[in-house]
């Protein structure tokens, strides 16, 4: 790890001021992605900037009836939180499905959002990589793609985001208030993530100097019909092969709205408007989900060691689906799919 | 690289109380917790393993909350309260997880045992595990490579005095 000058932030303003105008500056909260990346040195910042201190720490209702969570809210207290226990499930059980306890007691919200690809050849320094080094190749397309987009991907870039969290966020529709020099901001949570494009260094819209200071949750919550399905190589602790995330709203057996997002298939957790319009106003039952499935999936692309995974998503999509609309939701602690 | 990484960097005052003493301290702030135990205060109960998080070796108590040592940088932590596998056992008695370890031969070579039983204090604390297979999913940060993992469970589910 290179040496750093390393500061401390004691509000938004100070820490919006302690980063302008350097771009070799980085914030660290959980710390749990970003000190991992700078033993590897695949983040070589030269100040790091403590914003643990910030008083982002409050999970909050709106007047609008939704929820504001503070960005440096950790994951556990988040998934443990009876309002979102209560109103937002489905957050609760992405953020359980994710990482270990350890990790979870350390992690920001903030944070969650910003972490980096697990790609193995985005960590690998001796390797081409265009999120880490622009313009050097991309060792994956052609290498060892097993965990690897099958959605979004380009010929930069098929790395995929690895976060669980952000697939329920997708879901809620999110909104991820900013700070930065020129004002507050907020982006829409379909806008946040970005496609790799011939820029995949750019994980996010956000703006050089700009802080995370909020996730809002709307009302919507899905409480009664809602899952988050994770398949992976081992039953805890490993990042996703697909997940699924879906809120339904049922009249009867008629599906008035339906959401759906993919996480571990793109660059972002994966929505699709036609997807879910191939689900409104049509009964709950096999054939509509399988229809929505192919609907998402129709121009998935598979690569060397990943096609696999179009095939797991269509059907983890079915599974999901019905598991939502049952009101049966995935148990995170017994593994068994049902 | 930059000329500002050819520099020492400026050492950081942080304090921290471990396992009851206060330690007042300059560190270099790259000194991870986990480096700062066992390479400055000699306490090397806690353990280094993967050093990436994905272990759980050098699980300790910060707050009374489990956190991977590996992945902070100390400084981060001031005025912290922090416990290590050092610190639980009260006044020369075993902690009843430590006695339960043995009690139920809950490792082999024992090198993944002090973040095995940091973490299951942090999950007794936490008092979200009722069912087997809830300890199991909550401990799932903590890896044994010598696959102990039957006994490890029933060791934590004695002193929930569930058996």
């Amino acid at each position: 790890m290179i040496n750093f000058h390393y500061a401390r932030a004691n509000d938004v303003a100070d820490a919006v001021r302690q980063i302008a105008g350097d771009p070799n500056a980085k914030f660290v909260a959980g710390g749990t992605n970003l000190i991992d990346l700078m033993k590897m040195d695949v983040e070589r910042p030269t100040k790091v900037i403590d914003i643990t201190r910030l008083p982002l720490k409050q999970v909050e209702n709106t007047p609008a009836g939704g929820l504001r969570i503070g960005a440096l809210v950790r994951n556990t207290d988040l998934a443990y939180h009876p309002l979102v226990e209560q109103r937002y499930p489905v957050l609760a059980s992405a953020i359980m499905a994710g990482a270990s306890q350890q990790l979870r007691n350390m992690a920001t919200t903030g944070g969650n959002l910003l972490q980096r690809t697990r790609c193995p050849y985005f960590y690998d320094t001796a390797a081409a990589c265009n999120k880490r080094e622009p313009a050097s190749g991309c060792s994956a397309i052609d290498g060892h793609n097993r965990m690897h987009a099958i959605l979004g991907g380009s010929d930069a870039c098929i790395a995929t985001h690895p976060s669980d969290m952000c697939v329920a966020l997708a879901v809620l529709e999110a909104k991820v208030h900013v700070s930065g020099a020129s004002g507050d901001r907020v982006i829409a949570f379909a806008d946040f993530h970005r496609l790799p494009g011939d820029t995949p260094q750019r994980d996010t819209n956000l703006n050089a100097g700009e802080i995370i200071i909020a996730v809002e949750l709307p009302p919507k919550g899905f409480a009664t019909n809602y899952t988050y399905l994770k398949t992976r190589d081992r039953l805890s602790y490993a990042f996703a092969l697909v997940s699924v995330a879906v809120g339904l709203e049922l009249d009867g057996d008629i599906i008035k709205e339906g959401r759906f997002a993919l996480g571990s298939v793109a660059h972002r957790p994966w929505r699709d408007p036609q997807a879910e319009a191939a689900l409104r106003g049509q009964p709950a039952n096999a054939a509509t989900f399988a229809r929505a499935a192919d609907v998402l999936l129709r121009d998935a692309k598979g690569y060397a060691h990943n096609t696999f995974k179009i095939d797991l998503a269509r059907r983890c999509i079915a599974r999901a689906l019905t598991q939502a609309a049952r009101g049966t939701p995935q148990s995170q602690s017994s593994k068994k799919i049902v | 690289m930059t000329s500002a990484s050819l520099t020492t960097p400026e050492a950081v005052s942080v304090s921290l109380t471990i396992n009851g003493a206060h330690h007042a301290l300059m560190l270099d702030p790259r000194t991870t917790l986990l480096d700062l135990l066992r390479e400055h205060l000699d306490l090397t109960g806690t353990k280094k393993g993967c050093d990436q998080g994905q272990c759980g070796a050098c699980t300790v108590l910060i707050d009374g909350r489990r956190a991977n040592s590996c992945l902070t940088f100390a400084v981060m932590y001031d005025g912290a309260q922090i416990t290590t596998i050092e610190g639980l056992a009260a006044k020369g008695a075993l902690h009843p997880l430590q006695q339960a370890f043995i009690d139920h031969d809950a490792f082999q070579c024992g090198y993944c045992t002090p973040g095995q039983i940091c973490s299951a204090a942090g999950l007794i604390a936490e008092g979200r595990a009722k069912t087997a297979e809830e300890i199991r999913e909550l401990m799932s940060g903590n890896i044994c490579r010598c696959g102990a993992y039957t006994n490890i469970v029933a060791a934590i589910e004695q002193v929930m005095g569930r058996s």
